[in-house]
This record gives C-alpha cells, structure tokens and sequence, in this order.
C-alpha cells in the first residue's frame, strides 16, 4: 500500500513536472512592430531600430542594464594601458549559435567589417584606429586619440564569429554600390539570449531561446514572434483582438482605447528625443532679405512668443515633457539648473521685437516634416500661429522627411525641426559634436543653420579628449549653457512614447531610448 | 498577325520606357535616401561619399540612362535599404499580391454577376432598389475606410478573421501560397472582400447595363413567345450575351488591382508587391521603386496586349482593319 502511494506520487509529480515543463516552455511573446526590421545584417544599414531588434541574436562587448548604465558583456573587464589603448578582456566560455568558440579573433574581424570603408556603420566607431589580438581573451583596441566614450559606442558593434563570416565570404560589410548581396542579410550566428528560427520579411521573423546562453537569464521566454504592422489602426486592432501581446509604438490618439481594455497595459514615459526648433543663421533669409534672427532679441523674442504649455495640453495630450536644454533628464551632461523652460510672454516677445528693429516682423520659411516626431505637424501649425500672432510672418512648409532633409541640410529653411536622442551614444558630446559644434571637417553635421560658436567649440573639442568623467560632464554643461544663453537652439520637448502590454506580462521594463529589450521580459 | 504582334511589342517597349522616365522625373522630386541611409553619428565626409558611390550625385538623365541599361539586362539592382537583389524581393511577394488580386476577382464576379441579374430583371422590387443603393457605398468608399471597418467587425468584435498578415504559407519552391493552409485561407478573407468590394460594384453595374439591353432584343422576345421558361431565358440565353464584356473587363481589372492593391496591402499588412512599394516611397529606396512601376506597366501592357489579340482572333473585322 505505501508503495503504491509512493508511486501514485510519483506519477502525479510527474505529470505536474511535464505541465509546467510544457508551461515553461510557451512563454511566446507577439510582437506588433511600426514596421519591419531592414535586414539580418546589423551592419547594413544605419537604422537603430534594426540593431536594437538584432541586439537579441548579436552581443556586443558591453551592454546597457536595466537603468541603461554600461555592464560587461562579451568583455568581462577593460583597462587603459595608454591614453588611446583600451584593453579588453573576453569572457570565456561563450559560444556562438553554431557551437563555435568566442574567442579574440572574432572581436578582431567584427571590429574590421564595421569598420570597414563600405561600411554604413563606420560613423558608430568614430574613434577606432585598429586592433591587436594579445591571446584568445584578450584583445588591445587602438583608438586615433583620447576618447571617452568607446563603451557607449560599443553597446552597439555586435560580434559575429569569424569562422562563421569567412566560411560565408561575409567578412566585408555588405555594398549597395557593388551590387551584390550578402550572406549575413539571410542567416545570422550571434552569442545573443534568443536565436533566428526564421524569417520572412514583412511578415514575420520568429526567434527562440538561446537554451546555452552564457548569462543567468533574467526572462522566462522561450519564443519572439517579431511582426510589423505598418498601419497604425490595423496595429491597434490586432492588439484588442488578442492577436499581438505588445505594441512598441502604440498612437497617442487610441491610447485612451487602449486604457479600457480590460487585458491590457499601458507603459508610457516622455522618450529621450529631445525635440527642438534651429534658426537659419546665414546672412540672407530663404524667403529673401537680411537675415533678423542672427539678432539674439530676435531669437528670444520668438522663443517667448510660443506657449509650450498649451502645446503639451493641447496638441500632445498632456503626454509632453517641455524642456528647457538640449538633452532629456537621463543624458549624462544634463543639468537641471538648465532645465528651466523659458517662460510664454507675447507682450515681452513684441517690444524684443521693436527693440531689434522689427516692430512689424517678417517673412521667413518654417520647415517641418509630417512623420518625423510625434503629432509634429500640429505643433508645427500651432507654433506657425503663435508667430503671426506677435506680427512675425512664417511661412510653414510641411512634407515628408525625405523631401525636406534635403531642404533644411542645405540651408534651405529659416526655421526647422529636429529632434535628438543622443543614439546611440547616450551622452551630451553627441549633440555637441553633431549638432551644435560649427560647420568644419567631420563636425557640425547637422548644424544646418550654419552658426559658429568658437567657445562651444572649444568646449566640445576639449570634452572629446577628456578622460575624467566629472571634467568631461561640466564641459559638457558649460556647453549646453551657451546653447541655451544664445538661443542658438530653441528647445521644445520630449515627445511621449507609449508602449502596449498584456497584463500576461509580470515584468516588462520600458526603456527610456524606447528600444524593447525582451531579455528583461516575464511572462 | 505578325505585323499586328510587332506593332503592339513596339508600344509596348516605348509605353514602359516612358512610365520609366516619368518615374525616374518623380524620383528627383521624392527626396534623398542618404540621410535615412546612415545614422546621426555619421559625418558629412561619410554622407557625401556613399551619396557618390550610390551614383546620387550625377545628373538624372544619366542616372535614368544607367538604369535603362541595366533593367534591359534585367539586372534592377540591389535595394538600397535591405541590401537585396530588387527582383528577388519583388519575385517573392509577387504570390501574395497576385493571389489577393485572383481571390478578389473571385469574389467580385461570384457576387457581381448575380446581383447584376436581379437587379435587371427585378428592376422594381424593393431588394433590387436597395442592391443598386448599397452598390453606390461600394463604389464611393474608399478601401482603407472598408478595411478598417471590416477589420473591427471580424476581427475586433467576432474575432472571426485575423485582422492582418497572410498566415502560414506553403512553400512550392516557385510560388508560396497561403491558399492551401487553415489559416492562410482565413486571413485571404478580409483583404480580400476589402478590394473586391468596387470590382462587386463594377461587376454588377456592367452585368445590369447589358442585360436590360439584351432583354429588349428580338432573340428573347421570340423565345418568350416561344415559350421558353424565364429562368433559361434569363441565365442560359440572356446571361451567355452578357459575359464578353464582363470577361474583357475582368481581365483588365486584374493589372489595375495588383496596382491598387498597395492600399489593401497597407491596411491589412499583406505580405505584397504594394506594401514593399509604400516602404520603399517613404524610405526613398529608388531601385525598388523603379522596378516595381516597370512591372506593374509591364503587367498592364501585357494584359492590354492579350486582350487585343483575342478581340483580333474573334473578331475578322479588326483583322481587316488593322491591314
């Protein structure tokens, strides 16, 4: 009799076991993505969103955490062993998806095709100069100067296995110009926590777990379904009717649906995209004569003519965060102090006005786009309005990214939108460098106002070689301090995101970079 | 018929060359994939070359001139976003927008061709009346309008029909279908009845307009005297008059829903030509663009051709004419 209950406990414990062993193992998430993911290849294209996507197949060196500090990955250590010499040391153990050992050599030939010249992702790298294997875990990445920011950069150079790329002929970076495709686009071998099971683009790209991954899991899934849904009401449908269980991009206006569904949650938070308006600053306006706003008064005046706080209740639904600086909260070289939007006064904007010499203001072309940002072309048309209504005549210019990149890139707009996150790099410097440093040689990209500032240069230039961080973030500051005393930019806001969840979920961290990250993620 | 079939090759050439060049015109207006192309870290040396490489830099009529070259060696290049050979991509979602397209047409001719028949031989009764009435929201809605609604009543109220994708598909080596899996025949049906809806309404319209006409010919009112039972005067004499204008029509409507089928494709999130079309526009990806208006002109081209080929085979008299 006691052995049968003794077996008859066995029994039942088993089944139980293969239960939730069965359980265990459907933990699926349904992903309805804005849109598909552009190749398998993360070196292909520059498109953050495709290497976010890929970041769960590919590793890199280092990694973001939870709170996006940088953590080891790949490397389990770094030392500087001169100014412009990084030594990393590899985690041992790790094998790829095909069995294959990560080893040094690997890093070596991933450094080599991003870095490559055909390369769209060369520009993730800027500093890299070459690298030298010292054993199989160890490996000394030589950089052209000082630079401070390699482990930012690095979260985002995924590590591919150089046996796996010289058996493909994949070692060099796929190339548009030279007509051929490559095998990485199709077929992918990372070190990740999930795996590609297959793909078929614009439909669906299905990853399962990565059962011999080298890190403790954090997450309990075991299966990706990655689907794009480029309409936005198709995508809100699908989610209420149960065929998708997260929505990374959900639409500011079916929000308030989506709160009423019983099985649903709604994750929201003001993204890192800083949004904010540049003046043209050449001598000669788009829509003809002198150019006012090289005036500070001028500037000024329009910046206190524009009521963001209606514009957050309005337009944004109360989603928005108006800012006061350049950078979101969480960038590193944000300072608070600066953080203080400057207040809506159209008496004070008229008489700035008067006082420069335009008591009756003039003509100038606003260019904005309609799907760049969030609800941009309401807030284009209510900033327009603001405008007119302090005597300034703008005349606004809406269209497709596409068509007015070209536009505002070469000093084609008096006054234009931009927005900025700091991506991949998580830091000030990126701004700095890209956007607000003057117009000369690799700097100042998208300093498309064309404005020189030479002690903002000379901050960003000294931030660049910086290796102190506390130094390197006053810079940082000082610098954004004079973009702010100058009005050389107007900040707007942080623009809402909002990410849709089923109540399924017990742990599904958002990411202020709004990139999901399902190795986080439980069931 | 010789002369007749190098006479249309010949248009047919000059046709696809112009939709070319009129593509190419639109082009230069649609913007710069460059920026799009490479990410906020990128310096203007690193923009100006790929810009270069990618041939962007030089004039447009070179630019269209290369193209013509190397489409006529059927050589689309490579797109500039996904890094893949353009006519592979188009080749692979071609079943998908064709069997919409052919399921589409099923539909409307299933439905279409009925209800033209009542509604023309029950002219005044009160369903024949609401048929024409609901035939006009047919014909005046747009689709994306119909698809969304179709979408929250199947799929978000019943839940009776996925709302998007094409389900699992079966891989015959040259042609992936939808048609012979559970699930890809149920989510056929909403984009499917979401395009046929104004071929139901043209279908219709057509069959009544021809049948009132053939009912007052002389060959119906001798069989009515004859004696001959409505039904078979209707659907055996009447109906058979009808169909070869409906049969042309069809046939010609085939190149215009692949080409239309972008909006459904859109709303439905079809695997297709149309949705690779609509991504490739926003991310101004000119190889893909440039390919897929070619095969869409060639399509209708070659529709029109056949057409006219058979109307030259039935009928002498165009023969003649055309000699």
């Amino acid at each position: 009799m006691e052995m049968l209950k003794t077996l008859r406990h066995g029994v039942i414990g088993g089944v139980t076991a293969t239960l939730l062993a069965t359980a265990a193992h459907a933990e699926t998430v349904r992903w309805g993505a804005p849109r598909d993911i552009v190749s398998l290849d993360p070196y292909s294209y520059g498109d953050s969103y495709t290497i976010n996507f890929l970041n769960h197949v590919y590793e890199g060196l280092v990694r973001y955490n939870r709170d996006l500090e940088i953590e080891p990955a790949l490397a389990t250590s770094w030392e500087l062993v001169s100014p412009t010499t990084w030594r990393f040391t590899l985690r041992e153990g790790v094998k790829f998806h095909d069995g294959a050992d990560f080893t040094a050599e690997d890093v070596l030939a991933s450094l080599l095709r991003v870095s490559d010249e055909a390369s769209p992702l060369k520009g993730n790298l800027p500093a890299y100069k070459s690298a030298t294997v010292v054993d199989d875990y160890t490996i000394d990445v030589e950089l052209n100067g000082a630079y401070p920011l390699l482990l930012n950069d690095l979260t985002n150079i995924h590590i591919f296995d150089k046996g796996w790329l010289v058996a493909n002929n994949a070692e060099k970076p796929t190339d548009v110009s030279a007509g051929v495709e490559g095998y990485a686009t199709f077929n992918t071998n990372g070190t990740g926590p999930f795996m590609l099971e297959s793909r078929t683009p614009e439909a669906q790209t299905i990853l399962t777990v990565n059962e011999a991954w080298w890190d403790e899991p954090s997450h309990n899934l075991t299966r990706i379904e990655f689907q794009p849904i480029s309409s936005a009401a198709t995508r809100v449908a699908a989610l209420l009717s149960g065929e998708v269980d997260f929505v990374d991009s959900a639409p500011v206006q079916d929000l308030p649906r989506l709160e009423q569904a019983d099985n649903l949650e709604i994750l929201e938070r003001a993204d890192l995209r800083t949004v904010m308006l540049g003046f043209n600053r050449r001598d000669e306006l788009v829509a003809g004569g002198t150019n006012p706003m090289n005036d500070l008064k001028v500037r000024q005046a329009m910046q206190m003519a524009v009521d963001m706080e209606l514009i957050r209740d309005k337009v944004m639904r109360g989603k928005s965060r108006n800012a006061g600086t350049l950078v979101a909260p969480s960038i590193p070289g944000y300072s608070a102090e600066l953080d203080q939007p400057v207040a809506y006064d159209p008496e004070k904007a008229k008489a700035l006005l008067v006082e420069a010499g335009y008591p009756d203001g003039f003509e100038f072309d606003f260019v904005c786009t309609n799907e760049s940002y969030v609800n941009e072309e309401q807030f284009c048309q209510a900033i327009a309005s603001m405008w007119s209504r302090v005597g300034l005549s703008p005349k606004l210019d809406i269209g497709p990214t596409a068509k007015q990149t070209p536009k505002r890139a070469n000093g084609k707009a008096d006054v234009y939108t931009l927005g900025w996150a700091t991506l991949p790099m998580l830091d000030t410097y990126s701004i700095l460098v890209q956007v607000l440093h003057s117009k000369d040689g690799n700097s100042g990209v998208f300093n498309w106002g064309d404005w020189s500032y030479p002690e903002l240069d000379k901050l960003t230039q000294s931030a660049a070689v910086e290796l102190d961080r506390d130094t390197r973030l006053q810079m940082e500051t000082d610098a954004l301090k004079i973009a702010r005393d100058e009005v050389i930019m107007m900040p707007l806001h942080q623009q809402p995101m909002a990410w849709a969840v089923s109540k399924e979920f017990s742990d599904f961290p958002q990411f202020p970079d709004n990139k999901p990250r399902m190795w986080y993620v439980t069931k | 018929m010789l002369a007749f079939i190098i006479k249309r090759l010949s248009n047919a050439v000059f046709v696809m060359i112009s939709v070319t060049f009129l593509a190419f015109v639109i082009f230069s207006a649609v913007g710069d994939p460059v920026d799009q192309m490479l990410n906020e870290q990128a310096t203007q040396q690193q923009r100006d070359d790929l810009r270069e490489k990618l041939g962007l830099d030089k004039p447009f009529l070179m630019q269209f001139g290369t193209f013509v070259v190397r489409a006529a060696q059927g050589d689309f290049g490579i797109s500039f976003r996904n890094q893949r050979d353009v006519l592979d991509m188009i080749s692979e979602r071609f079943p998908a927008t064709f069997e919409l397209v052919l399921v589409a047409t099923f539909i409307s001719l299933v439905v279409g061709v009925p209800m033209g028949v009542i509604t023309a031989i029950k002219r005044k009764s009160w369903y024949a009346e609401a048929m024409q009435f609901t035939s006009i929201i047919g014909i005046s809605l747009p689709s994306f309008v119909v698809g969304i609604g179709l979408i929250l009543v199947f799929s978000v109220w019943l839940g009776w029909f996925p709302s998007f994708g094409r389900g699992d598909t079966v891989d015959l080596g040259w042609w992936t279908t939808g048609l012979l899996t559970r699930s890809g025949q149920m989510s056929i049906v909403l984009p499917a009845l979401s395009l046929s809806l104004f071929q139901v309404t043209l279908v219709m319209r057509l069959v009544r307009a021809e049948m009132l006409e053939v009912l007052r010919s002389d060959f119906i009112k001798f069989a009515r005297a004859r004696g001959v039972p409505a039904r078979s005067i209707h659907f055996r004499h009447a109906l058979r008059n009808c169909l070869m204008p409906v049969v042309t029509m069809t046939a010609m409507q085939i190149g215009g829903l692949i080409a239309f089928a972008l909006v459904t494709e859109t709303v439905f999130q079809w695997p297709g030509m149309g949705l690779l079309f609509i991504q490739a526009v926003t991310f101004v990806d000119v190889p893909i663009m440039a390919a897929y208006l070619c095969i869409v002109a060639l399509i209708f081209v070659v529709l029109n051709t056949i057409v006219d080929m058979a109307y030259a085979v039935i009928d002498p008299r165009l023969r003649g004419a055309d000699k």
